[in-house]
């Protein structure tokens, strides 16, 4: 194995990372898959002429390590997706970003429909975002709906096409990158004033966790510990994140099946929870709190007293509020057997969070590649066997509770000491790879300086990416009308995907 | 049935009475809208501005002007400032009907929202939207969501967030707009049914946020459609965002 292994967060010379030659890189990246290996990021990050620098990250969660290589390849080479369906999604986005064309990819089509190629000039012909060559069905009464972009509620923008027989879906196409705000194409030659705005918004919902696996990149590539005290209310704020989100899908999941009690009491706990994130800092996502270095805003003792407070109730209400979905028949009866990814599924294309974990897979950077105070403080991990909308919800509970529970665990043990540490320049040359794991699931940063110090590759893998397939796969045989549940039960991004 | 009974005994009646009763406690650490003071500006120092993510701020000869429309409330600025030139208060009331309004400057804050009168007569006080989503982060839109539970319940001021845009009386938009929701935005827009008013939501929408003079973007929905009324914040606040509301309803007046 040519590979080189590293830690979650071990920054590394760049020139260490193992380039192989364009056959290798695919045996071994095949082969690493088949061998319990899991695809957490698959990019080009550089281009001589007509060949371009591909790389692999691959994350083996049982050993807790990642293993970089990397390849030049030529503007075409053979499609990796037909021996590794985890390739599918990272084949597309290179297709479309860089023009490099993996030959006999079974779905090539655009990922975000990029309005420009990527030196910032309109692309010739000009992709319309949506239209794409659908997959079809053809037959006597098959028909065809189309949802999207703006949908009936108050949600992001997407477009989803179905294939149906009567009420039975049989393929589901999800056409996405109406949200393409052309963030990794920004966050080149960065760090600068702005960047860290990009990354708390790259998924508005998930401000803390992604802002925390960008510090965590700066902090390796500088060299810097940030103190143990930042490290407790980073994790106290990504739980707390967990926690708000989870509470939300909870109650929108009652109320796809009309089941109104839990839909709104879950619906109000929810912004409670958001309320605690705003004593930490002022504001209800988190934003402005997980900066370089460690945490912009201490926690005096009042706020201590008062977050345990506000935790102890929200967990009793939240309590009540759910558990009222199990003892529901008609909540069950939807619920169970709706929207089912087997684990065997899950595995072959790589889901990861929630959606993993309720196939039966514990799969969780936590535990597999511990961070920050997750290194001292272990979670349980939360999981479920039937990988259907029940499973889905019944793992967003059990974690709602494990989170809340650390939670008051961690405000009792506070360390002494500052929040923040300045952190020195940015060492060029050199490489990172963060994994965190956010509400929805892991999510990747892969950092890379240039001679100056300065970001010469950013590449986001929001955990949307990995999933947004299995929700596709997940409406399979089922009815239409359930659709709303299934895509709730996923609940990914669309900004995060498209980023 | 029993247990739903306890469950909804348990929860208690949890609707906020503002605007009859005081506003819901906003956090200590809450940033609202910024007041600034020229007199304290040191000349030639331009802090404040070197670290606005957004270029919000213009400090010249004894002005400093903060446009709230592109502000992410990251208080960078503030915390740059050591002469205190510019300061995060607690009030929450952002909304303007005009960009320039958006504008903070030693003068006193202009009364917020004058929506046409005729708009509002054929509107009465009721007020259905159609929310879009062009290029929004999902924070604009959660804390939009949340106006629909019961803490906050819009329902009761005959507010609602309609399914169609044919059943609507305006837009609310979140997002710089995308290039690639330009169109989509474009054919929301015109397919709601005249007079209509356009919300926009967010520094994004107001002005691109941190995605300003991005090729992939369009620096807010005003750059698409005709905008009747800002809201800011990154993201704003509920309360914010209620208090806009009512007064497009004409339930507010300041």
């Amino acid at each position: 194995m040519q590979a080189l292994s590293v830690y979650n967060g071990q920054a590394l010379a760049a020139s260490e990372i193992p380039v192989v030659a364009a056959d290798q890189f695919r045996s071994e990246l095949v082969r690493s898959v088949a061998d319990g290996g899991r695809i957490a990021a698959l990019f080009a990050d550089r281009r001589e002429g007509t060949r371009h620098r591909i790389q692999a990250v691959v994350a083996f969660d049982a050993e807790s390590v990642l293993r970089l290589t990397a390849a030049w390849i030529d503007a075409q080479y053979p499609s990796l997706t037909p021996d590794c369906s985890q390739a599918h999604w990272f084949e597309r986005e290179m297709w479309e970003r860089h023009g490099i064309v993996p030959v006999g990819h079974p779905f090539l089509k655009p990922i975000r429909f990029l309005p420009h190629a990527a030196n910032g000039k309109p692309s010739a012909p000009r992709a319309v975002c949506g239209t794409a060559d659908f997959f079809r069905m053809e037959g006597e009464e098959i028909h065809e709906v189309a949802v999207g972009p703006v949908h009936a509620g108050i949600i992001e923008p997407g477009h989803f096409r179905f294939q149906c027989h009567g009420e039975t879906v049989y393929h589901l196409e999800i056409s996405l990158g109406y949200q393409h705000r052309g963030v990794q194409r920004a966050l080149v030659g960065g760090p600068d004033r702005r960047t860290i705005h990009y990354i708390e918004t790259l998924a508005g919902d998930t401000s803390i966790a992604h802002a925390s696996a960008y510090c965590r990149a700066l902090e390796s590539l500088a060299g810097t510990r940030i103190p143990p005290r930042a490290q407790v209310i980073r994790g106290i704020a990504q739980e707390l994140e967990r926690v708000a989100n989870h509470i939300g899908d909870l109650g929108a999941l009652a109320g796809d099946v009309g089941y109104l009690p839990t839909m709104s009491y879950c619906g109000r706990i929810r912004g409670d929870v958001l309320n605690m994130t705003a004593v930490l800092c002022g504001n209800r996502f988190g934003r402005g709190l997980v900066r370089p270095g460690g945490v912009a805003f201490d926690l005096d003792q009042d706020s201590v007293d008062e977050l345990k407070r506000r935790v102890r109730a929200a967990a009793k209400d939240a309590k009540v509020a759910v558990e009222l979905l199990w003892d529901s028949p008609s909540v069950m009866g939807r619920f169970d057997r709706t929207g089912a990814v087997s684990r065997e599924t899950c595995e072959r294309i790589g889901l990861v969070g929630v959606a993993a974990r309720a196939c039966g897979v514990a799969r969780d950077v936590r535990r597999d590649f511990p961070y920050g105070i997750y290194r001292f403080a272990q979670l349980p991990i939360s999981t479920c066997d039937s990988g259907d909308v029940f499973a889905r919800a019944m793992v967003r509970w059990l974690e709602v509770q494990r989170s809340l529970a650390f939670v008051e665990e961690q405000l009792a043990a506070l360390p002494p000491g500052p929040v923040l540490r300045p952190i020195g320049a940015l060492r060029p040359g050199h490489a990172v790879v963060t994994l965190a794991e956010g509400w929805r699931g892991e999510i990747c940063h892969v950092a890379a300086t240039d001679d100056a110090g300065r970001f010469e590759h950013y590449q986001v893998i929001d955990p949307s990416l990995h999933n947004w397939f299995g929700l596709a796969l997940a409406l399979r045989n089922q009815q239409i009308s359930d659709f709303p549940l299934c895509n709730k039960s996923f609940n990914l991004s669309y900004c995060g995907h498209d980023l | 049935m029993l247990k739903t009974l306890q469950a909804r005994w348990q929860q208690g009646y949890r609707t906020m009475r503002y605007p009859d009763g005081p506003p819901p406690d906003l956090p200590a650490r809450f940033a609202g809208r910024p007041q600034v003071d020229s007199a304290k500006c040191t000349a030639g120092c331009h802090r404040c501005t070197l670290v606005c993510p957004t270029d919000a701020i213009t400090a010249g000869e004894q002005t400093l002007r903060l446009d709230t429309g592109r502000c992410l409330f990251c208080r960078e600025c503030e915390t740059a400032c050591e002469a205190g030139a510019i300061a995060f208060s607690h009030e929450f009331r952002m909304a303007a009907s005009s960009r320039e309004q958006l504008v903070v400057t030693d003068r006193p804050a202009p009364a917020v929202v004058a929506i046409d009168g005729a708009v509002r007569r054929i509107l009465g006080r009721s007020l259905k939207l159609r929310q879009v989503s062009a290029g929004g982060c999902n924070a604009c839109e959660a804390d939009t969501n949340v106006l629909g539970t019961v803490g906050w319940d819009l329902g009761r001021f005959g507010i609602q967030f309609v399914a169609s845009p044919r059943h609507a009386d305006g837009l609310l938009i979140t997002g710089p707009v995308t290039e690639n929701m330009r169109l989509a935005l474009e054919k929301t827009y015109h397919a709601v049914p005249s007079p209509k008013i356009v919300i926009a939501v967010g520094a994004c929408a107001i002005s691109g946020g941190p995605y300003a003079d991005h090729p992939e973007a369009h620096n807010g929905a005003s750059s698409v459609v005709p905008v009747d009324v800002f809201v800011p914040g990154c993201p704003p606040h509920p309360l914010t965002i209620l208090h806009a509301l009512l007064q497009v309803i004409g339930r507010l007046s300041g």
